[in-house]
C-alpha cells in the first residue's frame, strides 16, 4: 500500500493555512504565538516530506535546524509576553497598540 | 495499512489545528496544538524519521508546550474577547485562506505524477547516518546554534526579570 507524496504537501498547505487564519482571526497574544508554531511545524513536515522524495538528508537536517530555532523564539518570545503583560495587564493584542509605555 | 494510518493521524492533525482555531480559551488552543504536533511525530515516523519524530515530540510536544502552558497559567488568561478587528479578519482572512489552500492543493495534485509514492519501511534515516551529516559537514551551524541557544537563555531572563 502506498500513498503519493503529494498527500503530505496538500496536509502541510492545510496545516500552514489553518496557522495563518489563526494567526489573522486570534486576540489574544499567546494563542498568536501558537499559531505562528503551527505554521512552523507544517513548513517542516513538507521539509520531511521533500526529504524521502528526494531520499537527501539534508531535509531533516534543516528541520532539526528549525526545531532548534523555534525553541529559542518560544522562550524569548514569552518572555516578551511575560514583559507586555506586566506593562499593560492585558493579553489582548487590540490594546497593544502603542510602542510607547 | 500505510494509508489507514496516514488518514488517521492527518484527520488527528487537521482536526487538532481547527480546534486551535475554534476555541476561545488559550489553555484548550494550547492542548490542541499538543495533539497536532504529536500526530506530526507519527506522520514523520512514516516518512522514515526517526530521530525526528522523538525530537518532535520531546523538543515541540514536551518542552515548548510545557513552556506556553506555564506562560498561559501564570499569567492566568482568560478567555478572549471579540473586538472590532477580529471581524475584519474572519471577513477577508478566512476567505483568502480557503482561495490559498485550494490553489496550493491544486498545484500540488496536479504535479503528483512527478511526486514519489510513499511506502513503508521503504526509506529509513537512522540516527547516525544524520548525527555524520549533522558533525562532519555541518558542525559549523550547529556550534552556531548552540550560541543562539545561550543568547536566548539570557534574553528571556533579561526581559522576563523585574526591573528595578
Amino acid at each position: 500500500m502506498t500513498i503519493p507524496i503529494a498527500w503530505y504537501l496538500v496536509l502541510s498547505a492545510i496545516l500552514f493555512c489553518i496557522g495563518v487564519a489563526a494567526f489573522l482571526i486570534k486576540r489574544n497574544i499567546i494563542t498568536v504565538f501558537m499559531s505562528i508554531e503551527l505554521m512552523l511545524n507544517a513548513v517542516n513536515l513538507s521539509f520531511v516530506a521533500f526529504a524521502y522524495q528526494w531520499h537527501r538528508l539534508q531535509g531533516q537536517i534543516f528541520v532539526f535546524f528549525v526545531m532548534v530555532v523555534a525553541a529559542a523564539e518560544a522562550a524569548v518570545g514569552l518572555a516578551i509576553i511575560i514583559a507586555i503583560f506586566r506593562a499593560r495587564s492585558t493579553l489582548n493584542v487590540d490594546q497593544v497598540n502603542l510602542m510607547k509605555l | 495499512m500505510y494509508l489507514v494510518l496516514f488518514i488517521l493521524f492527518a484527520g488527528l492533525c487537521v482536526a487538532g489545528a481547527l480546534n486551535l482555531l475554534l476555541q476561545r480559551h488559550p489553555i484548550n488552543s494550547a492542548l490542541s496544538l499538543i495533539v497536532v504536533m504529536s500526530s506530526l511525530a507519527v506522520l514523520y515516523l512514516l516518512l522514515g524519521a526517526e530521530f525526528l519524530a522523538a525530537a518532535q515530540v520531546i523538543v515541540y510536544a514536551g518542552a515548548i508546550m510545557v513552556l506556553f502552558t506555564f506562560v498561559i497559567m501564570l499569567l492566568n488568561a482568560g478567555e478572549e474577547e471579540r473586538t472590532h478587528g477580529s471581524k475584519a479578519a474572519y471577513i477577508v482572512g478566512i476567505p483568502g485562506v480557503g482561495i490559498v489552500v485550494g490553489l496550493l492543493a491544486f498545484f500540488f495534485l496536479s504535479a503528483r505524477t512527478h511526486l514519489a509514492q510513499a511506502k513503508l519501511g521503504d526509506y529509513i534515516v537512522s540516527t547516525s547516518d544524520l548525527s555524520k551529516v549533522l558533525f562532519k559537514d555541518l558542525l559549523l551551524p550547529f556550534e552556531v546554534t548552540s550560541v543562539l541557544i545561550l543568547v536566548a537563555i539570557l534574553g528571556a531572563v533579561a526581559l522576563a526579570s523585574k526591573e528595578h
